[in-house]
């Protein structure tokens, strides 16, 4: 819990930036940080609650996620699958090369 | 024309049943209303030929005597919502090419039901915003403003614009932290979430997975209870999708609420407050009062941590749902020689500041060694938020609270993030706890911009949430239309 009053940094939006696969410009950096600090200090309140003895809440519907069948329902749809994509060729999506 | 576009919803349905008009008709009204108001900016996408094709159709069916409850209704679609071949932006660059090869279940059932679109509506970058300023092709301008350009609220703001101006009879929005019902108090119209899981997510472009939710803008309570009947169902698509049925909403309307208990939360009318929404706000209590319902005082403890929760929990599961935005299966790309600057580029080119400002923090909040102090803990008081409605639904019927606390500003006015995140300060809280809301126009404010009032019920009490919502309708009985609207 001490991690949260944690300020961030130029070198933690960096990495963070990174995880995020963002390219973020130089000159946007300061701000951003200040806006990340505000947000955090905003949100670091949480720490006056109790929650101890309290469990998570990931889910509000208050069913079981339903499980189906391991069935195949749709398929040769390669064509519309590839429609969006940026670059593809001979039924794959292209990318930059990865293996040198 | 403009005898038409004077009817809403539940007068068009009958007047097209009667035959006394055409679809055709009406949708060429609205197409004309749409040109009027194009300043506005509501429409990013505008399908001119196929609404047309659209009513052609339904006036067939029509006069075959097989239309569907919706036959005929020209509408607009938030640009949330993925349309077969038809272009769907999240108003983001990074989709700005992107045609869906299927459609989304809630717009699916929209047409199955004879439902006619007009076109698709702007919306703040991925529904991330409250005064629709983010959308990638610009501001949406709210047909109430004056002299100066005000904002339509967001992130749902070109619905609730299209709505207010009479460019859409009826429009569909998405609420995650009250996207639905904030334009929707800024417009003065209506604006209905309803209960997490009540429409299928399928096909709706993914923000926050455990609060994003489908609802109607309508000009009133009857046209928002006529869209969610054919909106709302089960769906075996969205694992969330509740397999409850709901009765027909319109058979509720007249209902008496005499008896029904009407919580006041304490912590709703803080300082900060316009004083114009705590007049009318105490106003709608009377009104609910006179009409025979019980006021009672409650207390929600934790509502002043549903923000800090909302801004953890809706930012890292953006970050996660963002990551599909890659440069490979669809979207835009920007080409770099390797794939991980590709990456770099493609995001840091396509994703505007807000969505990239919250990819950020939903990434920080869930990396490792912040996880539990921000992400869970997080989760933690939203089950205390949580509980909070379920002890005070112990003793109570529906909540009333004011939708926003202030009327529409200025665009460009709120420029830090914080401040604009501070717009949703009462809705986020239902929106925490699934529960369904409604924001109802009672009435302007001093300077003439209109104010919207809330009422929360229980999960899936949607039926008597929109027999309340019609008694404080009727009581209000705001019926003033937006200077910008077309005539």
């Amino acid at each position: 819990m001490s991690n949260i009053k944690s300020i961030v940094d130029i070198p933690t939006v960096n990495k963070i930036a990174r995880l995020a696969r963002l390219q973020i410009p130089e000159k946007n950096k300061q701000n951003l940080t200040n806006d990340l600090n505000n947000i955090l200090e905003f949100v670091a309140q949480l720490n006056e609650v109790d929650t101890s003895n309290v469990e998570p809440l990931a889910s509000v519907t208050g069913h079981k996620l339903p499980l189906r069948n391991d069935e195949v329902t749709d398929g040769n749809i390669e064509q519309l699958v590839l429609k969006n994509a940026p670059e593809s060729s001979s039924g794959f999506f292209v990318v930059p090369k990865v293996i040198e | 024309m403009s005898d038409l576009l004077n009817l809403d919803l539940s007068s068009a349905q009958k007047s097209l049943k009667n035959r006394e008009i055409s679809s055709v008709e009406l949708t060429k009204a609205y197409l004309d209303a749409i040109e009027k108001t194009s300043s506005l900016g509501a429409y990013i996408d505008l399908q001119k030929d196929y609404a047309l094709e659209m009513a052609k159709n339904s006036d067939k069916k029509i006069n075959q005597g097989v239309a569907g409850p919706l036959e005929g209704i020209p509408i607009g679609v938030k640009d949330m919502f993925c349309t077969k071949d038809i272009k769907t932006t999240a108003s983001s660059k990074i989709l700005e090419n992107f045609y869906p090869t299927y459609e989304s279940t809630v717009t699916q059932n929209l047409w199955n039901d004879g439902a006619v679109m007009l076109g698709k509506l702007s919306c703040d970058e991925f529904a991330m915003g409250s005064s629709n300023e983010t959308a990638a092709k610009g501001n949406v301008i709210n047909p109430w403003s004056k002299t100066i350009p005000m904002s339509p609220g967001g992130s749902s703001g070109g619905s609730a614009a299209a709505v207010a101006s009479r460019s859409a009879l009826a429009a569909t929005g998405t609420d995650t932290g009250g996207s639905i019902r904030q334009p929707a108090a800024f417009c003065g119209i209506t604006g209905l979430k309803p209960t997490y899981g009540r429409c299928s997510r399928w096909g709706i472009v993914a923000f926050s997975s455990s609060l994003d939710q489908a609802g109607p803008l309508t000009r009133t309570v009857s046209d928002a209870a006529i869209m969610l009947n054919s909106m709302a169902g089960y769906d075996n698509k969205d694992s969330t999708s509740a397999n409850l049925e709901m009765p027909d909403l319109t058979s509720y309307l007249d209902k008496s609420i005499k008896g029904k208990k009407i919580g006041i939360p304490k912590e709703y009318t803080q300082d900060g407050i316009s004083e114009d929404i705590v007049s009318f706000y105490e106003t709608s209590i009377q009104f609910l009062k006179d009409s025979g319902a019980e006021i009672i005082p409650v207390s929600l403890p934790h509502t002043k941590y549903a923000l800090p929760v909302y801004y953890i929990i809706a930012p890292a599961e953006a970050s996660s749902n963002l990551a599909r935005y890659d440069g490979v299966r669809y979207g835009t790309r920007k080409e770099a020689e390797s794939l991980d600057d590709m990456y770099e580029l493609t995001r840091g080119e396509g994703f505007g500041d807000e969505v990239q400002r919250r990819i950020m923090i939903g990434t920080y909040v869930l990396s490792s060694g912040y996880y539990d102090a921000y992400y869970l803990k997080a989760q933690k008081v939203r089950r205390l938020i949580k509980e909070d409605f379920d002890n005070t639904f112990e003793n109570v019927d529906f909540l009333l609270t004011p939708s926003t606390p202030s009327t529409a500003f200025e665009l460009g006015q709120k420029q830090d993030p914080l401040t604009m995140y501070l717009n949703d300060i009462f809705t986020v809280p239902a929106s925490l706890a699934g529960l369904p809301g409604i924001s109802i126009p009672v009435g302007l404010d001093k300077a003439g911009l209109p104010v919207g009032i809330q009422l929360i019920a229980n999960s899936f009490d949607e039926p008597n949430l929109i027999s309340v919502a019609h008694t404080l309708e009727k009581s209000a009985n705001f019926n003033v239309i937006a200077q910008g609207a077309a005539k």
